[in-house]
């Protein structure tokens, strides 16, 4: 009897099993301290024997990765999952990335900071029940001797001396741009736009001109790294002081202003969705005078003074900021 | 220099400092990898056992595009993953995405191309002669498949190996199909890429050096259990 004939599953059968049990050997060797992932809450009507699927309600968010870089998350998520008595999963992804795991229906809530991306989500049905909860600024940011010459400039105006300057010799200037769809992007092209260009024509604009498709750490680190300039929330940059080298150069603008919004999926047009009560009492919880005091002290230990600015008592005055009921009408 | 001996020094410190929510993401990674491993080893073992101990018109062709996929990127493994599991995905009423559930589906799909093809390498590494011999020596065809495995058993638990490596170290996967949620998903190379976007470079490289760690650790237990058996 030759091998090349004679009865294959046999044989198969045989070649796998010793196969298996060394695999087996390897994994059983590796893996005997790991503990089966806790399960703290089996309120869900599932239960599941196989610890990797999901056995427990997750109530998901996704957040601008503003918030999550400087750590704002991780001191209000255990305060959300204690008081709710839910887990709370935060994603960090550019409002661009995050209204979009929104309308498939893969988080319960967002929290984003783009009004236009935002209005068309609300209106097109996906997004409900929006209110803000804080706010910060942006600023132009860059290395410290300034080679371009913008500080205190207007930010449009800035923008042009950089786009000037840039195509006068790429290789001298940099401008790093998210790229990602993200708010902080949404807002760079409303610069460029009051700036007098039009969007497409920067990124076309030559090698000066970096879009990374990054959150704003990465960015700041990456503009860090080749002393170029860049668009980003205050907060961020505050957060990375002490790690980076460039400085502020431009931080006064009307443009500036940057709401953070809290908005709940809406289950009748995202049908996967079904949290929305919980998305309703997370919405609250931020607007509640607990997050809202803990909003206005977050860094003060750290930085000096407050990374992020509550919106409560109307401490956000300027143009654009969130009219009172948006962030006082708790949602029923 | 100064930076990695920093991450050097504080890899050491964390090591020995056991905090909690560093062993609980190297635990995670372990787990889920350790799960694709072995999940991707009962798929790949039998079709490569197969493919190598079957002659049909395409094996050849079959086998160089099983070596093609070696090269699939983790991102497209996520990216694909992604529309199938994602709530209004063709499996989304399975609620994976975002579950330790769906790294470990990505992972698997990783793996499959590299395990099957180098377990097929390795069985048709083992000389022609060794099955001859075994069969001129009484041996029935079975026993000289036998052979043949016992042969092959150092290269098929490199293979195993290799593909437990590549799905501990890969990120895109994970980063796209777990979301990276800490305490839910977070594994090791997840929380690299998030420390390191966040400045955090000398933890970041204290974290890498702890995942090299464990691959090492695993290597030699493997290694000494294989010596043994």
């Amino acid at each position: 009897m030759s091998l090349g004939r004679g009865n294959p599953a046999k044989r198969v059968f045989l070649a796998s099993v010793i196969c298996i049990i060394l695999a087996l050997s390897m994994v059983v060797a590796g893996c005997a301290p790991a503990p089966a992932p806790k399960v703290t809450d089996n309120k869900s009507a599932q239960s599941n024997a196989f610890p990797v699927m999901p056995g427990i309600p997750r109530f998901r968010v996704a957040t601008t990765t503003s918030l999550y870089d400087t750590g704002l998350w991780n001191y209000l998520q255990p305060m959300f999952e204690k008081k709710a008595n839910v887990k709370l999963d935060i994603f960090y992804a550019g409002t661009g990335v995050a209204l979009q795991y929104g309308q498939r229906g893969d988080v319960d809530a967002v929290v984003v900071h783009d009004p236009a991306a935002e209005a068309k989500f609300i209106s097109d049905g996906y997004g409900i029940n929006k209110r803000s909860f804080a706010f910060n600024h942006f600023l132009i940011a860059g290395p410290a001797d300034d080679p371009v010459g913008i500080k205190g400039l207007p930010p449009d105006q800035a923008f042009k001396k950089i786009y000037d300057a840039g195509k006068a010799d790429p290789t001298k200037v940099k401008f790093v741009s998210r790229g990602d769809n993200s708010g902080t992007q949404a807002k760079e092209k409303l610069i460029w736009q009051a700036a007098g260009f039009k969007y497409p024509d920067i990124e076309k604009a030559g090698a000066w001109y970096e879009e990374t498709g990054q959150g704003m750490g990465p960015c700041l680190m990456m503009a860090d790294q080749q002393g170029g300039y860049l668009l980003v929330d205050i907060s961020t940059f505050m957060a990375y002081k002490g790690k980076i080298k460039i400085v502020s150069l431009v931080d006064q603008g009307d443009l500036f202003l940057n709401v953070y919004d809290a908005i709940a999926i809406n289950p009748e047009k995202v049908t996967t969705v079904k949290m929305l009560p919980t998305a309703n009492a997370f919405i609250n919880w931020l607007m509640s005078d607990e997050v809202q005091n803990l909003i206005s002290t977050y860094g003060v230990a750290e930085y000096g003074k407050p990374l992020f600015s509550s919106l409560k008592g109307g401490a956000c005055t300027e143009a654009g900021c969130p009219k009172v009921e948006d962030y006082t009408t708790p949602i029923q | 220099m100064q930076e990695l001996w920093e991450g050097l020094v504080q890899a050491v410190q964390l090591i020995l400092s056991f905090d909690p929510e560093v062993i609980e993401i190297s635990l995670r990674s372990l787990y889920v990898s350790a799960a694709a491993i072995l999940i991707a080893a009962l798929i790949c073992i039998p079709i490569a056992g197969l493919i190598h101990f079957n002659d049909f018109r395409a094996k050849r062709v079959l086998i160089n595009v099983i070596q093609t996929f070696y090269s699939l990127p983790t991102v497209v493994v996520g990216l694909f993953v992604f529309l199938f599991i994602s709530r209004s995905g063709p499996l989304g009423g399975f609620q994976l995405m975002f579950t330790p559930g769906a790294i470990i589906i990505g992972q698997v799909i990783l793996i499959l191309p590299i395990l099957t093809g180098m377990t097929i390498s390795a069985l048709s590494g083992v000389d022609r002669a060794i099955k001859d011999t075994a069969l001129s020596m009484g041996a029935s065809g079975g026993q000289a498949i036998w052979t043949i495995i016992t042969e092959a058993r150092f290269a098929v638990v490199g293979a195993v190996i290799l593909g437990f490596g590549r799905a501990i170290s890969e990120v895109g996967a994970a980063m796209m199909l777990g979301g990276n949620i800490r305490g839910f998903t977070r594994v090791l190379t997840t929380a690299i890429s998030l420390e390191t976007q966040k400045g955090e470079l000398v933890l970041a490289l204290a974290l890498g050096i702890i995942l090299i760690g464990i691959a090492m650790i695993v290597n030699v237990i493997v290694n000494i259990l294989l010596q043994r058996y």
